[in-house]
């Protein structure tokens, strides 16, 4: 019998994820064909930013979104082990969501929302199109609240133990996402929805952009949260040793938590309307959310150095070698740390207050978070996959050898299509071009990346369909999967008592407001204090 | 006493978090003294305009735009960026001389970027953005938009030439 009485809604939100996962996959090699202009036929603008607003949403908002929701739900239930808050809510939340999603496609794939997954206000999308996305976001909400009030149900069953670390940062996960989405969501409540219906004539775009920088960095760690809980909380285990500390991942969490939200301007560094200071301060916050990604990087590896030596490795080096690379777990956590060195790295050039001119809405940002987001993260995503459905579906994997080599296939698909990506940025070419019509100088120096990037293309989706298959077969597997139970790690250092601070939110969360006041507070009155104009709408 | 003994048992570890954190203020803390020392930051201008009265405004009516000496040896360039293109659609400005850029959207949102140079700005309807930068080398550039503003969006670029200092400069 189940563990969990969370399975059925946390395979069905997974599934919703990856469907959608694999539709933006296949979306993503028309995108690289149609943009190196091979095939004639299938060069059109209709037809490119169509896809890459599809691709953008079914990527950033489906797949992560659906992904959070049903690991949360299973973590929950399991590693506290206690039933789901409220059900009938749940599963309320889930259609929601998946509501919000259909509405959103009806204008997304025929062409009447190519204002990409950024929304780009003054350009108008057709309003089911913001008003599917606010019903995905506010299904979403229904999460957050389920598993926050789980986790008071625990604490009141336990008074003064220590929260489960799994649990402890899914519910970081949850306020981070709640703080998070009110920023997008006040644009699209205020001012998309009632602008694209005609209640109001104009926006202020200043105002929306600054709305939407609120929401556009944290979100990347609602979606890189659930790698990281694997990386901390089962990464250890199936690599045959111990949590190196359990301290420092509550830490970390923390640290996402507090730095994530008040840092969103280095997504407007080359905008005008907002002055340098509050760019540099938010500069200052961007560096500092870097050190819990650094921690997670020292206290992941020295797990697995624990795990390798357990194994019999020895020396410098010999450890990683003793590691079990044929567990996909173990696999993708060690491709997944290699993609976020690459990625790091880069990161910190576009966090930099003047780095970041030399490559502003460049493709090299796109290779940057493709290969952070879409290769640490979602390649983390598959190592959860690969390791609940057995759980969950009470089936053995179909092919644990197949979803070795989609993780590999995975990893050097994405490195052919980010690596020349970065190339590309510095050599000047834009992100978001259907085509290259400029001078022969500067495009001919563009010409042998673009090949690249298409060959990476191919073999993502041959990766992504590798993982969808491998998840269908399993549930019509024969062979029943005996271990049930998810396996969290044991940290190599019990503690006796939990510092209150890491074992709670309620100080954080006040901390966050404070933060989020002082960084935001200014930035968002100066548009009431000063006279603006507003936008009428623009179609595309 | 070291402060993070408090949460972090491993003496190796606690190594490696101020590591971090001291490679966080350090990258920081360059980036800041360059920032005064050699007055270098993104562009932040914070200026208003109604976007949809251009060509009511003396600084962007179609008559004004362009390269113009300022006097005391720099020059201000205006241009409007509107779908899909940049006015005036060549620009001519001479090498090493300090050009102030001063654009404004006419409709929707776009972006600036001249490969290889320190040329980047995003161009917002409601907002005059700025941008003060040299050209160290001559050439011909291309002037991209790089921000997606509608399905004709790539088309949409123009060009800046870098002239030697003795030719001068001027927009057609």
């Amino acid at each position: 019998m189940n563990q969990s009485n969370a399975a059925g809604i946390s395979l069905a939100s997974m599934w919703v994820g990856f469907i959608a996962f694999a539709v933006a996959a296949l979306l993503g090699l028309y995108q690289v064909v149609e943009r190196m202009e091979i095939i004639p036929a299938l060069t059109s603008p209709e037809l490119y930013f169509g896809s890459v607003s599809t691709h953008g949403v079914l990527m950033g908002f489906v797949l992560t979104t659906f992904l959070v929701m049903g690991y949360g739900y299973y973590t929950a239930t399991t590693s506290l082990k206690q039933d789901l808050w409220n059900k009938p809510l749940a599963w309320f939340g889930f259609w929601l969501t998946v509501v919000g999603v259909l509405l959103a496609a009806g204008p997304l794939l025929t062409g009447n929302a190519s204002v990409l997954y950024t929304f780009y206000p003054p350009l108008m999308a057709h309003p089911a199109f913001y008003i599917g996305a606010t019903l995905l976001v506010v299904g979403s909400w229904v999460w957050c609240l389920e598993m926050v009030m789980m986790l008071a149900a625990w604490k009141k069953a336990n008074p003064g133990e220590t929260v489960p670390l799994a649990m402890y940062g899914t519910t970081a996960n949850a306020i981070l996402w709640f703080i998070t989405s009110l920023g997008v969501a006040s644009e699209v409540l205020f001012q998309l929805i009632p602008w694209s219906l005609g209640i109001i004539d104009t926006v202020d775009v200043g105002l929306a952009r600054t709305l939407f920088s609120w929401t556009l960095h944290a979100i990347v760690y609602f979606w890189l949260f659930p790698a990281y809980i694997a990386l901390y909380t089962l990464v250890p285990t199936a690599a045959g040793g111990r949590l190196f500390s359990d301290q420092m991942a509550r830490f970390a969490f923390i640290m996402l938590l507090v730095f994530s939200v008040p840092i969103g301007f280095h997504h407007l560094y080359m905008d005008p309307f907002q002055a340098g200071g509050w760019k540099f301060l938010h500069m200052t916050g961007t560096f500092m959310v870097a050190v819990p990604t650094l921690i997670t990087g020292f206290t992941v590896i020295a797990s697995l150095e624990i795990a390798g030596r357990l194994r019999g490795g020895k020396g410098l080096f010999g450890w990683i070698g003793a590691l079990p690379w044929g567990n996909p777990m173990v696999l993708a956590t060690i491709l997944a740390m290699l993609m976020l060195t690459f990625g790091g790295f880069g990161g910190m050039i576009n966090a930099s207050y003047s780095m970041n001119t030399m490559v502003h809405n460049t493709q090299w940002v796109t290779g940057h978070f493709h290969l952070i987001f879409g290769g640490t993260t979602v390649i983390m995503y598959f190592a959860i996959a690969y390791y609940l459905w057995p759980k969950m579906t009470g089936r053995q994997l179909y092919s644990n050898a197949l979803a070795l080599k989609q993780l590999w296939l995975w990893f050097i698909g994405m490195l052919i299509l980010t690596l020349p990506w970065h190339q590309l940025g510095i050599a000047g070419q834009p992100r978001r071009i259907s085509s290259t019509p400029y001078d022969a100088s500067l495009v001919d120096t563009w010409t042998t990346s673009e090949g690249l990037m298409v060959a990476g293309g191919v073999i993502l989706l041959l990766s992504a369909l590798m993982l969808v298959y491998n998840l269908y077969r399993t549930h019509g597997n024969a062979q029943a999967e005996t271990n049930l139970t998810v396996e969290y790690a044991e940290p190599l250092h019990s503690i006796q008592r939990m510092p209150h601070l890491m074992n709670s939110f309620g100080f954080w969360v006040l901390l966050i407001v404070v933060y989020m006041m002082a960084s935001y507070g200014y930035p968002i009155a100066q548009f009431f204090l000063m006279d603006t104009y507003g936008t009428v709408p623009w179609s595309i | 006493m070291d402060p993070l003994k408090a949460i972090c048992e491993d003496p190796l570890e606690r190594k490696w978090i101020w590591l971090s954190l001291i490679m966080a203020f350090v990258l920081g803390g360059l980036l800041g003294f360059y920032a005064l020392s050699s007055n270098i930051h993104p562009p932040s201008n914070v200026e208003t305009i109604d976007s949809s009265r251009l060509h009511l405004t003396t600084e962007f009516a179609e008559d004004n735009l362009g390269v113009r000496p300022n006097g005391d040896g720099s020059l201000t360039v205006t241009m409007v960026a509107a779908r899909y293109g940049f006015y005036p659609p060549r620009i001519e400005v001479p090498v090493d001389t300090p050009v102030t850029f001063r654009i404004a959207s006419a409709d929707v949102l776009h972006g600036v970027h001249v490969p290889f140079t320190n040329m980047t700005t995003m161009v917002v309807p409601g907002y005059i953005s700025e941008v003060n930068t040299s050209f160290p080398r001559t050439g011909e550039f291309s002037l991209l938009c790089n921000e997606y503003c509608g399905l004709g969006h790539d088309s949409m670029w123009s060009r800046l030439v870098v002239v030697p200092e003795s030719a001068g400069g001027e927009s057609s």
